[in-house]
């Protein structure tokens, strides 16, 4: 009954806070972007998407809209909002500097051995 | 904040919102199917995988809900959940709510009892610091206080802050109608402050107001000054007229205020010392009550006490020889004698709960043994232990609330049928009756108990909960040997039931017993159609020896002419009522070492002792002839006889009082079978009949012989008595079978006999239900083994035999472990009885035989259904 996720759930959330800086999509839409623009390399199990998109929702950081796509489906589309931009800016930061710090690690570790 | 507002619109809007989700996912869905499709899979695999990749949608669907939930939503969840599982099974529903609000209800208002008797404190400034303050005397250890005795004793005293003293007393309110009796409080002037009572209308006494030459004052008690002068508030300074003494009225009590031994006063009357009692120190008639001051605990203010009595004892050893002291919180002297009967209700009551509660715990075992196999599935599917146990927790809870709410109201409904239990006169000893309610002491009480019943249910079932071996309860049958120690301790409940049950049919039985002892207790009359009065002539009318016995006289004659009346005689006091108005007294030609010699002293009309069929064993009865001019004389009883005159004749002996003063010498002339003083269960007191005419008093009791019913004759005599003179009350009617059968005594007896039967009833019926469900669980659950046997050869008559084997042997531990525990039970209640043994074998041998012969009745119908079972469909059974 243990969940193994495939990304950690901060990181997850920053992505898609970011695959929502330019324009609003839905839920398929984010999930197809974070598997293009990584080179197929992350997969975002939908699973994790949906609690992750109602948690960004609760938390003010994007907003939900139904639309009508040209092809006459109903979809939902999530939105970024200020608070949302903000927020992403300060994950955006606190990811770098948690990458400079275990770069840092591993190459002093290996400079070492 | 924002978060949580967010939060709490989703939740308002869940239905929509769980709608939007779901076809928002719906929609994902499908557009992954059509990449998918693109890609060249076809459509039905397409369909597959896209579900499979999507992962479970309902488990999404819970954890996005859990994104947004509160804690306590899965709360009321779990509940709402709890009780769809309960209404599955109504039956088991219903019976263990029924049974449940059983149990909680007996001990609740059992528990509301003891509260306001023995627990609430006494509506008193700082009640714990009050104690009763009186004399002992050598055969009462709580006996009364004299006057001068008080006044020496508030001298010298240094433990107490305040000692106030207080005796009741009658009187006759001299109204429009003409002189109605009416109960009096005479109290001491500092009696109010001391138990920091302050008056709602007008004022207190003040120091010296109950002097002896003082104006007459009094208070108004609350219900009186309603009653009687309409809640006006000028009633204060108005006078009234008490046996001809014009009083005034200074202050009324406030409403809340209750006195237990004199409840019924109207009039609280600022004592003055001045009758002849309250002159002597040799006459006790009061009682004190005195405030500890700071720092003084009751033990070192009982010795004090004992020692300033042991020096008047010094000081005046005619009167205060053998006096000593007594020293007891308040709250126990009003409601000692009270204490062993509740604390008994309230043991009987628990052991009810008791049996209710191993029932229902019975019932929920059986009922975790079914769902075994529900739970491991559940728990494979995902559910963890925790989540199962958490469920088994509010299944629990949500029985036990229902059971306690229901408990609660009946208990409502308990409390008041037993208030209607107790008699008007007995409710005058008792104001805190009026207290009994769900105060803050019994919801408290009641929500401990609910606590307790819920953890001894929950444990069961959730000890029952699958563990890793998840295969046992999927396993078809599960006959692990697991289940076989679960299956003893369903079993073992039962015995405990069956015990139990033994302990309060023993306990039931032997009060019974003593009842019915009690009330055959030998009384030395005839106490059938005896109708009985109390007369109260007033004393500033009749204020002469002379006339006192002129009146008595005058009113024998004139209810001695009424039609239907057979014999009519006047007493003091009478019989089966207390060891109350006593004499010391000095036999003549003894030596005399001081020691008093206290008997019962009752003065009665010449035709009394014949009136009530008493049995004349030496000399004669008292005649017309004693009387003022004639030579003083008494009739003794023969514990009299036994006690001071051991083997030798005490007919023309002379007795006097302690110092032999000439008008006090009266000779014996008789001696008469005892007659039955106090009390059904007290003991017999020796006892002197003086001559009315030579020893008369204002206030007396006419005990009337009638032909017929004595209860409907009692007007007429009422009637006839107060017919003589506009100064006379008459109140008190009551025949003499119902003095008897309405004493304290027999209805503390017959009290707790009742109720502990009831209880006992109670018990029995649900023993007995327990053990036929036992073992017709126990049948249901051996099903296949039957079928194996009886492939195998045996015969229906075996089968039976063996679950009747089983059935017997539970009964038998049951029942031998609740003699023990009768026996041990009966120790305890060894004040309650009369007459009847701890162990007596009777009662015990009764209750064991009835039990096992209803056991066998309760275990009959599984053991023939389990024989006339086809051993082809038992074996098929799952």
């Amino acid at each position: 009954m243990s969940k193994r996720p495939d990304l950690m759930p901060g990181t997850l959330d920053m992505m898609i806070l970011k695959t929502l800086t330019r324009v609003p999509l839905h839920g398929y839409a984010i999930a197809q972007t974070i598997r293009q623009m990584s080179d197929e390399v992350l997969t975002v199990e939908e699973g994790s998407l949906y609690p992750a998109l109602q948690r960004l929702l609760v938390e003010g950081w994007v907003e939900a809209e139904w639309r009508q796509t040209p092809q006459k489906r109903r979809v939902r589309e999530y939105t970024l909002t200020q608070a949302g931009r903000a927020q992403l800016g300060v994950e955006e930061s606190r990811f770098a500097q948690m990458v400079t710090a275990i770069t840092r690690v591993m190459r002093d570790v290996e400079a070492e051995a | 904040m924002g978060r949580v507002l967010r939060k709490l619109k989703r939740l308002l809007g869940r239905g929509r919102y769980e709608r939007e989700l779901a076809e928002e996912m719906s929609a994902h869905r499908a557009a992954i199917e059509v990449e998918l499709r693109e890609s060249g899979t076809t459509a039905e695999e397409a369909r597959y995988a896209a579900a499979r990749r999507f992962g479970n949608a309902a488990r999404l669907s819970d954890e996005s809900h859990g994104a947004i939930a509160f804690g306590a939503e899965t709360v009321a969840q779990d509940a709402r959940f709890a009780v769809r599982q309960l209404l599955r099974d109504p039956g088991l529903a219903v019976t263990a709510t029924g049974i449940l609000a059983l149990g909680i209800a007996a001990s609740v208002a059992i528990f509301a009892f003891v509260d306001a008797a023995l627990i609430r404190p006494l509506p008193y400034a700082r009640p714990d610091r009050l104690m009763d303050v009186t004399e002992s005397a050598a055969l009462m250890p709580h006996a009364n206080l004299s006057y001068p005795d008080y006044v020496d004793w508030r001298r010298l005293n240094r433990s107490f802050s305040a000692l106030a003293t207080y005796r009741g007393d009658g009187a006759l309110l001299q109204t429009g109608q003409g002189g109605e009796p009416v109960r009096l409080l005479k109290v001491s002037s500092n009696f109010f402050s001391t138990l920091g009572v302050t008056p709602a209308l007008g004022r207190d006494f003040r120091a010296g107001e109950d002097a002896e030459n003082a104006a007459p004052l009094a208070l108004l008690s609350y219900e009186a000054w309603q009653r009687r002068f309409g809640g006006r508030r000028d009633v204060i300074g108005q006078t009234v007229m008490l046996s001809g003494v014009a009083t005034t009225i200074i202050g009324v009590t406030p409403a809340s205020f209750e006195f237990a031994p004199h409840s019924r006063a109207e009039f609280t009357v600022a004592m003055q010392p001045t009758n002849g009692c309250d002159k002597r120190r040799s006459c006790h008639g009061l009682m004190g009550i005195g405030r500890l001051r700071d720092g003084v605990t009751e033990a070192a203010a009982r010795e004090e006490m004992k020692s300033i009595a042991a020096e008047l004892e010094r000081r005046y050893p005619d009167s205060n020889r053998g006096q000593g002291a007594s020293v007891m919180p308040l709250a126990e002297a009003f409601s000692g004698d009270v204490r062993p009967v509740l604390l008994t209700l309230l043991c009987g009551a628990g052991l009810l709960l008791l049996i209710a509660c191993l029932n229902v715990a019975n019932l929920l075992l059986v009922r975790a043994e079914k769902r075994r196999r529900e739970m491991a599935v559940r728990g494979a599917l995902g559910a963890s232990r925790i989540r199962l146990a958490r469920q088994c927790v509010t299944e629990s809870a949500v029985l036990t609330a229902t059971g306690a709410g229901l408990g609660l109201a009946l208990a409502t409904g308990a409390m008041q049928v037993l208030r209607g239990l107790v008699s008007k006169d007995m409710q005058e000893g008792m104001p805190f009756l009026h207290a009994i309610g769900l105060s803050p002491h019994v919801l408290g009480f009641a929500a401990g108990v609910a606590v307790l019943a819920m953890v001894v249910f929950t444990v069961g079932p959730v000890l029952r909960l699958p563990s890793a071996e998840l295969r046992d309860g999927l396993n078809e049958g599960g006959r692990s040997a697991a289940g076989r120690v679960w299956r003893r301790l369903g079993a073992n409940l039962v015995v405990a039931e069956v015990a139990v049950a033994v302990v309060l049919l023993a306990s039931a039985g032997l009060l019974t017993k003593s009842l019915w002892k009690m009330l055959h207790v030998a009384l030395g009359f005839n106490a059938e159609n005896l109708a009985t009065v109390q007369v109260g002539a007033s004393s500033t009318v009749f204020d002469t020896n002379a006339k006192q016995a002129a009146f008595a006289r005058a009113a024998v004659e004139r209810v001695r002419a009424l039609p239907g009346v057979e014999q009519a005689a006047v007493t003091t006091v009478l019989p089966v009522t207390c060891n109350c108005n006593t004499d010391w007294i000095r036999f003549v030609g003894k030596p005399y070492n001081g020691v008093h010699n206290e008997v019962n002293e009752r003065e009665v009309g010449a035709e009394y002792l014949q009136t009530l069929g008493a049995r004349l064993t030496r000399g004669r009865m008292l005649n017309r002839d004693d009387d003022a001019r004639h030579p003083r004389v008494v009739v003794i009883n023969e514990s009299f006889a036994r006690k001071y005159f051991p083997g030798e004749d005490p007919l023309g002996k002379v007795i006097g009082n302690s110092t032999l003063t000439q008008e006090s010498l009266r000779r014996i002339v008789g001696v008469v079978a005892d007659i039955r003083d106090a009390g059904l269960d007290a003991e017999q007191w020796p006892t002197e009949y003086e001559a009315f005419a030579q020893s008369p008093d204002n206030y007396f009791a006419l005990v009337v012989r009638t032909r017929g019913d004595a209860a409907a004759m009692l007007p007429a005599i009422s009637a006839a008595v107060r017919g003589l003179s506009p100064e006379v009350g008459v109140d008190g009617e009551i025949t003499m079978t119902s003095v008897i059968h309405d004493s304290y005594s027999a209805w503390l007896h017959r009290s707790a006999a009742w109720l502990v039967g009831g209880f006992a009833g109670l018990a029995f019926a649900l023993s007995l239900i327990g053990l036929y469900g036992t073992i017709a669980y126990s049948v249901s659950q051996r099903t296949r083994e039957i079928g194996v046997r009886m492939a195998l050869g045996a015969q229906r008559v075996n089968v039976s035999r063996m679950i009747l084997g089983e059935a017997g042997k539970l009964s038998v531990a049951g029942v031998a472990l609740g003699l023990a525990g009768a026996v041990g039970a009966a120790r305890l209640l060894h004040g309650l009885l009369f007459g009847v043994e701890a162990w007596d074998a009777a009662t015990l041998g009764t209750v064991a035989v009835v039990l096992l012969i209803a056991a066998l009745g309760a275990s009959a119908l599984p053991a023939l259904r389990a024989a006339r079972m086809n051993p082809m469909d038992a074996l098929r059974a799952e």
